[in-house]
């Protein structure tokens, strides 16, 4: 299977087909709803984000708490769907991937197409399974929103099916 | 007459919220297991052995086996002979907050709809049934939110065709499509009042999936004939795990039905995620 290294470059991506997959090595950061709200709201004001979003790859995952000896509680995609108001934003921002599962809008799909961007999928409802690829993990903002934060996670092997490519061709009909 | 002690009902609630959240109901697991079996696509028998493997991991490791470890839903059947002593109400929130906390589970609970602000573990939603006798019986459902969503109500006429009902479950399972993680398991209700036939289909998600393939399939009733039809159905949307095609994308469907007035026919469909969680206590 097809190894890939964050940061990730633009004819990396710009490679990546639909359907083809993948496993992730290097660093990506969680972020949902309310950190999504957040971000875009800081954008909207011209302040600065507390992450820089750029050549990032964003998590849909709003993890457990970590148990005592481990690195991170179970962490598996919540439904990209509810971000796809915001996800044109941050695209625009420099983000060059998300993670998440289901379908996205075709305001996103048209957004990925132009930006170059892509949409990865990971296995569903697998949290505990996803938690081992995980070698490292750190709160790096909004931390009151608790599991909502954003998490810098380094993985392993991360394992992720190419869902929509730089040509915004979606794995869905 | 029994007395329970609201203290007692804190405890076993703490452990049911570990247990359901940690360990897989085994008729979905045998349901996950023949999935795989049938299964002819190559990625849906990964997606599958994924979903498996997740779940012995977090059997082992006591890892919760989705991070969104729901809405606790507490169903409590009464018998009418039992009296409980104490606090229930906050009995039930406490024990779940120290089952949530013991067991590293996700605080997912916003305390105003809104305003939404932090989250936290409780309160959470609580039903209770009076019934006969002299027994306690205690189940929490932590429910995902991402099928939680896709939940819906249609008021039928009473001269509705069977064949309608069927459409509106089949289309509902066909909107949900990739994004509440299938294989589903559906939960329905049928009758009652609006609030009571929703209460019938999230029920209904208690109830063991393999009555369509099991022992009690050949049981002729109606509802068993129209379980199976609709299992078949669904299976033929090919939404498949994941959304990404498939021999299933339905592991079993459940329907309870209640009494209704003469002017209606309240149809409810509360969809479960494959990670459909409960665990059950009786006292």
């Amino acid at each position: 299977m097809k190894r890939i290294n964050t940061p990730l470059t633009k004819s990396e991506i710009e490679r990546l087909k639909v359907g083809e997959e993948i496993l992730l090595s290097g660093i990506i950061y969680t972020a949902r709803d309310q950190a999504h709200k957040r971000l875009v709201e800081a954008i909207n004001k011209n302040k600065k984000t507390p992450i820089d979003l750029k050549g990032q790859i964003i998590y849909y995952c709003g993890p457990t708490p970590v148990p005592k000896g481990k690195i991170i509680g179970s962490c598996g995609p919540t439904t990209s769907s509810r971000m796809d108001e915001f996800t044109p934003a941050l695209l625009k921002k420099g983000i060059l991937a998300m993670i998440g599962k289901g379908r996205r809008s075709r305001q996103v799909i048209q957004a990925i197409k132009k930006y170059k961007a892509v949409y990865f999928l990971t296995y569903a409802g697998c949290g505990a399974l996803l938690s081992k690829y995980v070698k490292k993990n750190k709160p790096v903002a909004y931390k009151d929103l608790g599991p909502e934060a954003i998490y810098k996670l380094e993985v392993r092997d991360f394992p992720l099916i190419v869902s929509i490519d730089t040509k915004g061709i979606s794995i869905y009909k | 007459m029994k007395v329970i002690s609201a203290n007692k009902i804190k405890d076993v609630i703490s452990g049911l919220c570990i247990r359901a959240n940690l360990v897989l109901r085994k008729d979905i697991l045998s349901g996950l297991k023949a999935a795989y079996s049938k299964e002819t696509k190559r990625r849906a028998k990964d997606i599958l052995k994924a979903i498996i493997k997740n779940a012995y991991i977090a059997g082992k490791e006591k890892l919760a086996i989705c991070q969104d470890t729901g809405l606790p839903v507490v169903f409590l059947e009464i018998g009418q002979d039992v009296k409980i002593t104490g606090d229930l109400r906050r009995a039930i929130n406490k024990g779940v907050e120290e089952g949530y906390r013991r067991g590293y589970l996700r605080n997912s609970i916003i305390s105003n709809p809104l305003s939404r602000g932090r989250p936290g573990y409780s309160p959470v939603v609580i039903h209770t049934e009076i019934v006969r006798g002299n027994k306690l019986k205690i189940i929490v459902l932590p429910k995902g939110f991402g099928c939680e969503n896709k939940t819906q109500l249609k008021m039928f006429n009473p001269t509705a065709k069977i064949s309608e009902i069927e459409k509106f479950i089949v289309d509902l399972v066909e909107s949900a499509g990739p994004d509440a993680c299938p294989p589903y398991i559906v939960g329905v209700g049928i009758g009652g009042t609006a609030d009571y036939a929703m209460f019938l289909a999230k029920k209904a998600l208690l109830r063991k999936i393999n009555r369509q393939t099991g022992k009690q399939a050949n049981r002729q009733t109606k509802i068993n004939r129209l379980e199976r039809e609709l299992l078949l159905e669904i299976n033929r949307l090919n939404i498949g795990p994941m959304g990404l095609g498939g021999e299933t994308t339905c592991l079993g469907i459940n329907i309870e039905t209640y009494p209704t007035h003469i002017a209606g026919l309240p149809v409810a469909v509360n969809i479960s995620c494959h990670a459909l969680r409960s665990a059950t206590k009786t006292l």
